[in-house]
């Protein structure tokens, strides 16, 4: 039976990281960092401009951005506060890490809510400044943890970063509220000294940004200044070091970091361009899905046209609409946009029209948890719509797959005249993490063919068969305007061929096998299934969708390292399932699978393969820790019954219990 | 509408598709049929550019029946689609129609966002005062104490005015027929040149759920009485002699509303509408305009025709010079846009 995890414990098996008081003097082979501030500290400011000095220094890293619900939440408030963590190496990263190795906490309840997660003996850099009784009542502290000694099994860095910054900007004659706003640059400036990081890229970065104010840009480039030579200085030398984390290995060529949104849309704005189609995008602001409408109204010259549609039907009827006309519609939301997009999807499966529909998952039922991420809308994506109304849904695990995703979403749509439904979610939509840019040159395009010339054999007029298929079941796709081929398509029932009304009993049979068997065909379009990591057989296969990916990976690496027989199998073609995944799962002993919901890929696999998928759930609005999954692997290896003896300890304090999972 | 010359001699069998006609005999939904066709084979447009896109309803069938293009959606969806495929192609000719439960209930956000927008296109609205194809339920335009099957006690929601709804929703062109009209297709016309959203309100006779609801004033008999025909530049006038005597639209000056007046005749024997200052009609008039959908029938005639006609910039117009300008000087370079921002490279 299924075991909701509870919220992240640490990790204290992870072999890896800082495990001393202080930031070592001996090498990691990674480091997570996390900021944390008040939404209006800028926080997530501060840990995008740290990434990419990460990339610059060539680690490979993962982020996790973890902000409010609200705005501007009331200030020094626990619910306001919004945290940025990274975790960077010279190894392969796949996650964004489980506990911090070091908390910067911009004000108390950035501490409250957030030293619980840091590793016994990491490091808390915290802002003295912003420790006042009035914050420190807001965060609902009795008494300040920096003095009460509470912090004890930590290593505490108290200063007034606040007083520091309104030290360093004083030359620039800003006001208090703005210098203030300069706390972050100096808190990067800190860490930049922390981590050997050149400071040039960030001070190129700030100058554009500032480049209408040169007084701000000045400014800030003074607070980051300031912040390294405060760490350079001995103020703070014998608590902490300077730190070089060495370049990680990876394949040689161009890169940049790139976030799910944006590979998201680069990504439809590809598939477009190799199906030969002007893009089309219609959506309607729902977080966090907005973010792709954003990169694409800036992509204009790739022949995108988006439309800020009324309301989240008419985002997706518009582009039905232009997908008619003969553009590639698209269309993205939310699990509660998506509900309001389904009968529309109905009509798209119906008149067989290509679309591609992006839904970057959060929280829910209902509005949910707007801001953190889930895996709980597969059952929407796969059976979400009256009727038998299938079509093809795939998963995407990372920013940079996202990429991928979204051309083989394009492709699919149009190569099958179909609605394709990609998911991502929000963690994906805003982590980031290096990309190896793709060359373009390299990609297959998929060109469509518009049907220019009646079909249906001799007759004055001659013929039209909007509905006559190919042999994969395909419909000719017929663009208004083009003479000759006029034709009436809608939402009801429809003749073999002519597509003329007709509901006859018969018809409807015919066609709703006609649509099935057509989206059931494109598991033979889509790459065989994989071993993402391991032999494809064995004892226990790991199998997971979308943005588990990192987690799963690690867990399935470290407990391979202790010698058990597991591996990893990551799926993209969530629906229909690659034609082979179910030989392949069938020669493991067990199956478990890791997502954050209450078991839905589960259900799938078990319908649709009548394997024993094991369920490990997670729906706390946080990725999984490596540490959750390292942990169920381990239960299947620790001698009880049948299993295999292995190595790996298996503790009851953590979740879930050996029990819960494997009963 | 669009700026395509006409190709061809077009009758009215090249607007008449193949399919079979599934109206209730008798039903006004043929009269606007006919009608429709009638006006494009006049106009000489074609078909292979046109498309008819509706929702849901009988008025929805519509698009089964013309020998263009046409998509039959989902319920009161019709304008969202026509958004699209108007924004992917403005050449094409656009038609959406719609009825009183479609158009103004389940679809009424998407009416006024069409309206407000400016989409170039036509929207005919049937409005028969009821749920038809749902056997007969009242509908936002239903009178006040209609009874059906849903009302058994009579209705006692107050009715929405289309014309009044798309006034306020920011619409550029008004009109308003009804479906047996012999000016119905002079209305369709004028929609058809309006460059922008035009939208008709078309009274339709339901001959089984809501017969005769109009022929208070679409019957033939005593027409001349109860209908005010509207043409720009020409006098408000009404009525005969065998009605009751000609009559005209003033204003009030008092109460800033219109008024009915009696034209008497004037010394050549015409009627002197200037002296019972009538108003002449002015399309551009939008205040006017507002006063004349609002008009209640019985102490007025049925206010019909062209009542607003003033075009602005069209929505696509506006989103495809905006494009076009974002694209200047730019060139499509797909392995530039992926590597944007700061990158760095691994030997």
């Amino acid at each position: 039976m299924a075991t909701i995890l509870a919220p992240q414990q640490p990790d204290t098996t992870a072999g890896r990281g800082s495990q001393s008081p202080t930031v070592p003097e001996a090498v990691p082979e990674a480091v997570v960092v996390r900021f944390a501030g008040d939404s209006g500290d800028g926080m997530q400011l501060t840990g995008g401009q740290f990434t990419l000095s990460t990339a610059l220094a060539g680690n490979d890293l993962a982020t996790f951005p973890d902000f409010p619900a609200e705005i501007r939440a009331p200030q020094g408030t626990l619910f306001g506060v919004s945290a940025f963590q990274i975790n960077f190496g010279s190894t392969e990263i796949t996650t964004a890490g489980d506990a911090p190795d070091v908390l910067v906490a911009m004000n108390p309840a950035a501490l409250k809510t957030n030293v619980s997660a840091l590793k016994p003996g990491g490091l808390i850099i915290a802002d003295s400044g912003e420790f006042t009784r009035r914050n420190l009542e807001k965060a609902k502290y009795e008494a300040n943890p920096l003095e009460d000694g509470s912090l004890a099994k930590w290593q505490l860095l108290a200063f007034d970063i606040s007083a520091l910054t309104l030290e360093a900007v004083k030359p620039f004659g800003l006001g208090n509220k703005e210098a203030l706003r300069c706390k972050n640059m100096w808190t990067l400036g800190l860490a930049l000294w922390m981590f050997d990081r050149d400071r040039a890229p960030l001070v190129q970065w700030l100058k554009d940004k500032f480049r209408k104010n040169d007084v701000l840009a000045e400014a800030n480039i003074a607070a980051l200044n300031a912040g390294h030579a405060y760490g350079e200085t001995a103020e703070i030398s014998g608590h902490v070091h300077k730190l070089h984390v060495a370049a990680a290995p990876a394949p040689s060529g161009l890169y940049r970091t790139v976030n799910g949104a944006e590979a998201i849309s680069y990504g439809l704005v590809a598939g477009a361009q190799l199906a030969g189609l002007k893009l089309f995008f219609g959506g309607y602001p729902i977080t966090p899905a907005s973010a792709i409408l954003h990169n694409l109204v800036k992509m204009k010259e790739f022949g995108v046209t988006c439309f800020q549609a009324e309301d989240e039907i008419a985002a997706i009827c518009s582009a039905i609409g232009a997908s008619y006309a003969g553009q590639l519609g698209v269309t993205s939301s939310s699990g509660p946009g998506i509900a309001l997009k389904g009968e529309a999807l109905g009509l798209a499966v119906m008149t067989e029209l290509p679309l591609v529909i992006v839904n970057s998952q959060r929280g829910g039922p209902s509005t949910g948890l707007p801001t953190k991420t889930e895996q709980s809308d597969l059952y929407q994506a796969v059976y979400g719509r009256n009727g038998d109304t299938p079509l093809p849904v795939i998963a995407a695990r990372s920013p940079a797959d996202a990429f991928d995703c979204a051309v083989e979403a394009c492709r699919i749509a149009v190569e099958f005249m179909t609605p394709v439904m990609l998911l991502t979610d929000g963690y994906i939509a805003n982590a980031a993490e290096p990309w190896l840019v793709p060359d373009p040159t390299g990609f297959a395009p998929f060109p469509v063919r518009f049907l220019d010339a009646p079909n249906g054999g001799e007759g004055d007029p001659a013929p039209v068969l909007p509905y006559k298929r190919d042999a994969r079941g395909v419909r000719p796709w017929i663009k208004p305007g083009t003479p000759g081929l006029e034709h009436r398509i809608g939402g009801i029932e429809k003749a073999i061929d002519t597509g003329d009304l007709d509901y006859s009993p018969a018809t409807h049979q015919a066609q709703t096998i006609a649509r099935m068997d057509k989206v059931n065909g494109v598991a033979t379009a889509v790459p065989a299934q994989k071993v993402d990591l391991g032999e494809d057989s064995g004892t226990l296969v790991v199998v997971g969708w979308g943005s588990t990916f990192g987690p799963i990976h690690q867990a399935v690496r470290r407990a391979r390292a202790k010698g058990c027989k597991v591996s990893h199998v990551h799926i993209r073609h969530v629906w229909p399932l690659p034609a082979n995944l179910g030989a392949l799962l069938k020669r493991f002993t067990h199956v478990l699978v890791p997502e954050m919901n209450t078991g839905q890929f589960k259900t799938v696999l078990r319908d649709q393969l009548l394997v024993d998928a094991r369920p490990l759930n997670k729906v706390s609005g946080q990725p999984f820790t490596i540490a959750e999954i390292e942990t169920a692997i381990a239960s299947f290896f620790d001698g009880i019954g049948d299993h295999e003896g292995g190595e790996v300890p298996a503790g009851d304090t953590r979740l879930p219990s050996i029990k819960a999972v494997n009963p | 509408m669009n700026d395509m010359t006409p190709v061809a001699k077009r009758t009215i069998k090249d607007w008449e598709s193949d399919q079979e006609v599934r109206w209730c005999p008798g039903c006004g939904d043929y009269a606007i049929l006919k009608a429709v066709q009638r006006t494009l084979a006049e106009l000489g447009t074609d078909p292979a550019e046109t498309v008819f896109v509706s929702g849901i309803g009988c008025s929805s069938r519509f698009p089964y029946y013309m020998a263009s293009y046409g998509f039959h959606t989902i319920h009161g969806r019709a304008p969202a689609f026509a958004t699209g495929i108007k924004l992917a192609n403005p050449g094409l000719d656009v038609w959406i129609v719609t009825g009183d439960g479609d158009g103004m209930s389940i679809g009424g956000n998407h009416t006024m966002h069409v309206l407000r927008r400016n989409l170039d296109c036509q929207i005919m609205l049937f409005n028969n005062e009821i749920y038809g194809l749902t056997k007969g339920q009242y509908s936002p335009t239903s009178r006040l104490g209609t009874t059906s099957p849903t009302s058994p006690t009579g209705s006692v929601d107050r009715p929405a005015l289309p014309c009044a709804f798309a006034l306020g929703a920011g619409a550029r062109f008004v009109a308003r027929g009804f479906d047996v009209s012999r000016e119905l297709s002079g209305v369709l016309k004028a929609a058809h040149a309006h460059k922008g959203a035009a939208f008709i309100e078309i009274f339709q006779n339901c001959i089984v759920y809501n017969k005769d609801r109009f022929e208070d004033f679409a019957a033939a008999k005593g027409a001349e009485g109860r209908q005010l025909w509207l043409k720009n530049g020409e006098p408000m006038l009404f009525g005969s002699e065998k009605s009751g005597g000609i009559k005209g639209i003033a204003l009030d000056i008092e109460r800033l509303t219109l008024k009915v007046v009696d034209v008497a005749a004037g010394e050549d024997g015409t009627p002197d509408w200037q002296a019972a200052g009538v108003i002449v009609h002015d399309v551009t008039n939008r205040s006017v305009a507002h006063m004349l959908v609002e008009l209640p029938f019985g102490p007025f005639p049925m206010a019909l025709g062209v009542i607003y006609d003033d075009p602005r910039p069209t929505f696509e117009a506006e989103i495809l010079e905006q494009d076009v300008k974002a694209r200047e000087g730019k060139t499509a370079d797909l392995g530039k846009l992926l590597a944007k921002g700061q990158t760095w490279t691994v030997a």
